[in-house]
């Protein structure tokens, strides 16, 4: 019994990842009275959820009472390009409402209507103002909210513990393998069920809003655990991003800037918004200054404003901009919302913003416009799951939140995956806390697995010569900047896959200087596995989809295509080979078309 | 472009010194932008923690030239190429490597306040709060939970033994939003006095000059929270209460 | 639950601190300043002279109790108060313990000589001098916390100081003003400013409502005196210049080494 080796705890559910999903799913298991054990790669609070800023979306309806759930799931679908597991899309719209006002008897406290209900704000793609929020710090509300929830649930949390493997026992999964951070020792978690709740896959670009915990540790976990992933090639720039200084390229700019007045300029100030309305979006968007400008305030008689289309839209937008030679200085276009509103509105509604600016640029936003440019940001691609358990293709193994797929399709809008992750957070917690309670038999784990991954983690550290893992990373970063970025085409595809496979070589024999207590750069070597891993599957899937739709854009398929539109790539490894293949869409229901039909 | 010598900590518990390294700085760098030049090029194994690089998650928290701070919202250009940059772990707490310290106490801490007890809602099934209610407490949501009032706090920075008894700037603040929420029933007084020992605070206001989200920890949540407890022994206020017929319920 | 426990070791650091700026310069400043206040203040108030002079009193006598006050606050006054071997007590040592309570324990003073007198910290991040440290739990300081009572005596010295001002206006001849009026009135709204921007007013007077939107007037108040507190600092230096000075600025009128200008 090798197990013994090892540092074990055991329990009904193991939940990876502790940001807003893996701390919904944890309160939700431990809600229906299974154990509950809570694993993440840095502190308790820390998780990218506490970086959202601008809202959480939900139809509640209380600045706009003809908001409900068909129009909020509409608007998803809309955005996503009807791309989205419709499912997923209409739980999401149904259930958000309930799960905000849950939070705010939780002690959350969302900035407030003058009749003292939670007020909601504009974001791009949403019809109406949606988005409940506290300032532009929305998601640090919602984690410590949950976390300070969760503490007094009896969930037990393991805190910079890194997950590198999941076990199974057959079919089944039963367990996973990891270390800890700080001291470097391997840990084993027996468990009947697990929760996959590790967000994106930012990491892989270099200019990006992700932190390095973002390096697809889910999607390679579940990947390499037998489960299928699905629409990796969509990723998510986010279109405003700073750009100035380098050092900090890529920090975001939250979309309610423009939500609450922002707008796009190029050099000659020129809001260039409305030369790039497409089609899809003409009918709902406004064509002229004077009618954008209305719409702030007068959302009925009048369409909004171009600067709140879909990210994928704007960002674009901005890319075509730039490459026009319209852009600004550092290279990027302005931001202004210094010349619509006062100083003490900007710094009321956007304090972090202000401050950020102030601190990190010398940029007073309350008097010059803000430099932005497009910023690698979410994947909409992940784990392919059911829509109402968030079950993956493996028993015993559930995924929400960013690491899942399916819900956003091709374009998530703003604020939509906050809102996300708090009902298939839930979901999950509650399904696999029914799956744990049904299980029957024996849980055993396979000592031989436990053993390899636990040999596997320590060979950087014993090899000698070998490569720098901060070069493969950067090396890797570099890659999908250049080649895998917003736009796209097949011979850029190629060479990324081709480079791709060259820096699996090198991590190969990526070696680390020092020893195991809190080793970064043991811990970046451990990490470009799982990025490697993404960063394949999301050029291998690009290359795939030969057409553009939402975070999708392939220069040489320039336009969408109704065949690809009702299916998603899905990719699956089969005996240590990664396999793509097109599978059909879920057929939405008769009733739910009809919302589309009806358009005004 | 300007070359620092970085003074770095670097070492464990058993053995530790400064380091000197030489790294060049671009413009708008900040010190957590150095440190990483440093890992990439010079000291693969340096330990530092961070996430967001934008002063929202609170994680790389140190203390650079002896002044508690986030590294990544300090910029470089604060500090004279001609003298040595230091930067150390956070000192109050246990270190783990280098940079990086063990802020466990600050979690164990965080589970001793009672939590929120709800009142009844309203009668049609809502709760309602004004802005008016909230701005107050709003101000204590804003902490990113970098413990950098811990960890300046004279209390237990200068004096190991009174971790036990005391919990802290950020628990306090914590404290005092569940206090003043609108919606709360909750009496956390005797909490306030015998479990988290206010009484041990000074009001010397360290941790409010630290507190990067510029939280006005001292004057908004721990003088209140003592006037709070004042009230409990205060008679006139004890006669005001019967008087208005208000009723508490201890936590 | 969590792996850390490598070690309960702090960081091997043995520098008191390491901080390079003139962190001492300001708690140096403030013994200077309180240092010298204490002095004059005593000193003035031993003095048992100089301290009126028509129709200017000196914040430090006020109010005016005994017999031989020459000023008129109180109608007749109080018998003399003697001691056997002092002999007369000088009445603002009756006086005095009120504000001098109010500002020995007064939140933000005691932040500053808390720091620049027990040196515990003395700047951030600046070692403790002193090895044990129990802060305000035990006797006596733990009498801090009825800094409320306190607040409670001081705002009836500003209603004294008040009338006292008013009075500063009626000269011999008739209505008037000088200097001295204007000097006493800016004493009194300093003063004022001071005591009522008062952590413990504020906690009175809305702070410990928890519904703010229940109790608007209360809200009110609460927003304007959260409003005065954010300067309280600035209101306990400048109001303590205030009082000496104008003690000062009415004792050398009154020993003839200045004039007073008489503006109307
Ligand atoms: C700057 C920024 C602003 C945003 N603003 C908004 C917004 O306004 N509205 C909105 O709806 N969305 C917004 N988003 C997107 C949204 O915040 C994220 O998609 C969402 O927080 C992801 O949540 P999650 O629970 O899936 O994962 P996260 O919150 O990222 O949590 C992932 C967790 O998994 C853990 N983990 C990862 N790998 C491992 C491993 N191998 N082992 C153990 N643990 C692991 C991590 O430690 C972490 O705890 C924003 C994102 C960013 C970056
Ligand atoms: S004010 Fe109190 S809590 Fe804050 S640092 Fe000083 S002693 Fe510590
Ligand atoms: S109160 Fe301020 S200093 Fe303390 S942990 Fe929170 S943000 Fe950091
Ligand atoms: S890295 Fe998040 S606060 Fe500095
Ligand atoms: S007088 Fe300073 S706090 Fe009361």
């Amino acid at each position: 019994m090798a197990n013994a080796d090892y540092e074990t705890h055991e329990h009904d559910v193991i939940v990876i990842g502790a940001g807003g999903a893996g701390l919904r799913a944890a309160i939700e298991a431990a809600a229906q009275g299974v154990s509950v054990g809570l694993v993440c790669k840095s502190l308790l609070g820390k998780a990218h959820t506490v970086m959202a800023e601008g809202g959480i979306a939900a139809a509640l309806g209380n600045v706009w009472p003809e908001d409900n759930w068909q129009v909020h799931f509409r608007d998803t679908m809309r955005g996503g390009k009807m791309l989205n597991n419709w499912r997923m899309a209409q739980l999401h719209a149904q259930e958000a409402p309930e799960r905000v006002l849950e939070l705010e008897r939780w002690g959350a406290l969302f900035d407030r209507t003058k009749d003292g209900r939670i007020l909601q704000r504009d974001f791009g793609g949403h019809r109406y103002a949606r988005l409940a929020h506290v300032g532009d710090r929305t998601g640090l509300e919602m984690i410590r909210t949950l976390q300070y929830h969760g503490i007094h649930q009896g969930i037990d949390v393991y805190m910079e513990c890194t997950i590198a493997r999941l076990l199974k026992d057959g079919e089944r999964v039963s367990g996973a393998v990891g270390y800890w951070r700080p001291h470097g020792k391997v840990v084993l978690f027996k468990a009947k069920a697990i929760v996959l709740a590790t967000g994106g896959i930012g990491k892989a670009w270099k200019i990006t809003s992700n932190s390095w915990e973002y390096t697809g540790d889910g999607h390679a976990l579940a990947l390499w655990a037998g489960a299928d992933l699905i629409d990796m090639e969509f990723v998510q720039f986010h279109p405003t991003g700073m750009v100035w200084p380098p050092s900090v390229r890529g920090i975001l700019v939250t979309e309610g800037v423009r939500g609450d007045g922002g707008m796009l300029k190029n050099n000659q100030g020129e809001r260039f918004m409305f030369n790039y309305i497409p089609e899809f979006f003409k009918g709902e968007t406004a064509d002229n200054e004077e009618e954008a400008d209305r719409w702030y305030d007068d959302k009925r008689n009048n369409r909004r404003t171009p600067d709140l289309l879909p990210r994928d839209e704007v960002a674009r937008a901005i890319n075509a901009e730039m490459k026009a030679g319209r852009g600004s200085p550092h290279g990027g276009v302005y931001l202004d919302i210094a010349s619509r509103r006062t100083a003490d509105y900007i710094r009321k509604r956007l304090p972090s913003m202000y401050h950020q600016f102030k601190e990190l640029a010398g940029v007073d936003i309350t008097k010059e416009p803000m430099e932005v440019g497009p910023t690698c940001h979410y994947v909409m691609g992940g784990v392919r799951v059911d829509a109402d358990s968030t079950a993956a293709t493996v028993p015993g193994l559930f995924a929400a939140g960013e690491v899942a797929g399916g819900m956003h399709g091709s374009n998530r809008l703003g604020g939509n995956s906050l809102s996300d992750l708090l009902v298939f957070g839930r979901r999950a917690g509650l399904h696999a806390a029914l799956y744990a309670k049904d299980f029957g038999g024996a849980l055993t784990v396979d000592a031989g697995q436990v053993d390899a991954v636990a040999r596997e983690l320590v060979e950087p550290l014993a090899r000698v010569g070998g490569e720098n893992p901060y070069a493969i990373q950067a090396d890797l970063q570099e890659t999908m900047q250049s080649l895998v970025g917003l736009i796209r085409t097949e011979r850029e595809l190629e060479e990324a896959l081709r480079k791709l496979e060259a820096l699996k070589a090198r991590a190969k024999r990526v070696r680390v200087e020092g020893g195991r207590t809190y080793n970064p750069g043991w811990h970046t070597a451990l990490d470009l596995r799982s990025l490697l891993a993404v960063a394949e599957c999301c050029a291998l899937a690009a290359l795939e989809r030969k057409e553009s739709r939402g975070g999708h854009t392939r220069d040489d398929h320039p336009y969408t295509d109704d065949q690809w539109g009702k299916v998603n790539v899905v990719l699956r490894l089969k005996n240590g080979t990664l396999q793509l293949s097109r599978e059909p869409l879920p057929e939405m229901p008769g009733e739910l078309r009809a919302l589309f039909q009806e358009r005004k | 472009m300007p070359t620092f010598t970085m003074r770095i900590f670097r070492g464990d518990t058993a053995r530790g010194e400064f380091r000197d390294y030489r790294v060049e700085a671009e413009e708008g760098m900040v010190v957590l932008d150095v440190i990483h030049r440093v890992q990439a090029t010079q000291a693969p194994d340096l330990a530092v923690r961070w996430n967001c690089k934008a002063g929202k998650c609170g994680s790389c928290s140190a203390e650079v030239d002896g002044r508690p701070r986030l590294m990544c919202m300090t910029r470089m250009e604060l500090f004279s190429e001609r003298e040595p940059v230091t930067v150390a772990p956070i000192r109050a707490f246990p270190l783990i490597r280098d940079l990086v310290t063990d802020v466990s106490f600050n979690f164990e801490k965080a589970k001793t306040i009672p939590p929120l007890r709800l009142k009844p809602p309203e009668p049609d099934g809502t709760y309602r709060m004004m802005q008016e209610d909230i701005d107050r407490i709003q101000e204590f949501h804003k902490c990113i939970e970098c413990f950098l009032c811990q960890d300046v706090c004279h209390v237990i920075r200068d004096h190991e033994e009174n971790k036990r008894a005391f919990a802290g700037p950020r628990v306090f603040i914590k404290v005092a939003s569940l206090e003043m929420h609108p919606l709360d029933t909750r009496d956390r007084t005797e909490f306030v006095r015998a479990t988290a020992s206010v009484g041990l605070c000074n009001i010397t206001k360290c941790c409010t000059e630290v507190c990067p989200e510029g939280i006005h920890i001292t004057d908004n949540a721990i003088i209140p929270l003592k006037e709070r407890m004042a009230d409990s022994f205060d008679p006139i206020v004890w006669l005001l209460r019967k008087f208005r017929g208000q009723t508490t319920q201890p936590a | 639950m969590n792996g850390h426990a490598v070690s309960q070791a702090r960081p091997p650091i043995a520098a008191a601190h390491l901080r390079k700026d003139t962190w001492w310069a300001l708690p140096l400043a403030v013994v200077g300043v309180l240092t010298s206040f204490i002095v004059y203040s005593t000193w003035a108030a031993l003095q048992n002279a100089h301290y009126f002079v028509a129709p200017y009193l000196s914040p430090f006598y006020s109010p005016c109790l005994s017999k031989s006050c020459l000023h008129l606050t109180l109608g007749r006054g109080l018998p003399e108060f003697t001691v056997p071997i002092i002999g007369v007590v000088s009445p603002a040592l009756l006086i005095l313990w009120g504000p001098a309570l109010f500002r020995l324990t007064c939140y933000y003073y005691r932040k500053a000589y808390y720091r620049s007198f027990w040196l515990a910290p003395v700047a951030c991040a600046v070692r403790d001098v002193k090895a044990g440290y129990t802060g305000e739990t035990r006797f006596p300081l733990i009498l801090q916390n009825f800094h409320r009572y306190a607040w409670y005596v001081a705002v009836v010295f500003i209603v004294f100081l008040t009338w006292d001002a008013i009075l500063a206006f009626r000269f011999p001849d008739g209505f008037g003003i000088g200097v001295g009026t204007l000097v006493m009135w800016l004493n009194v709204i300093l003063l004022a400013g001071y005591t009522f921007s008062c952590h413990s007013c504020r906690h009175i007077c809305g702070g410990h409502v928890d519904v703010f939107s229940k109790s608007p007037t209360r809200y009110t108040l609460w927003h304007v005196i959260s409003r005065l507190n954010e300067r309280h600092p600035m209101y306990a230096w400048l109001s303590l210049g205030s009082v000496g000075l104008t003690d000062l600025y009415i004792r050398l009128v009154s020993m003839g080494v200045i004039r007073d200008l008489r503006l109307l």
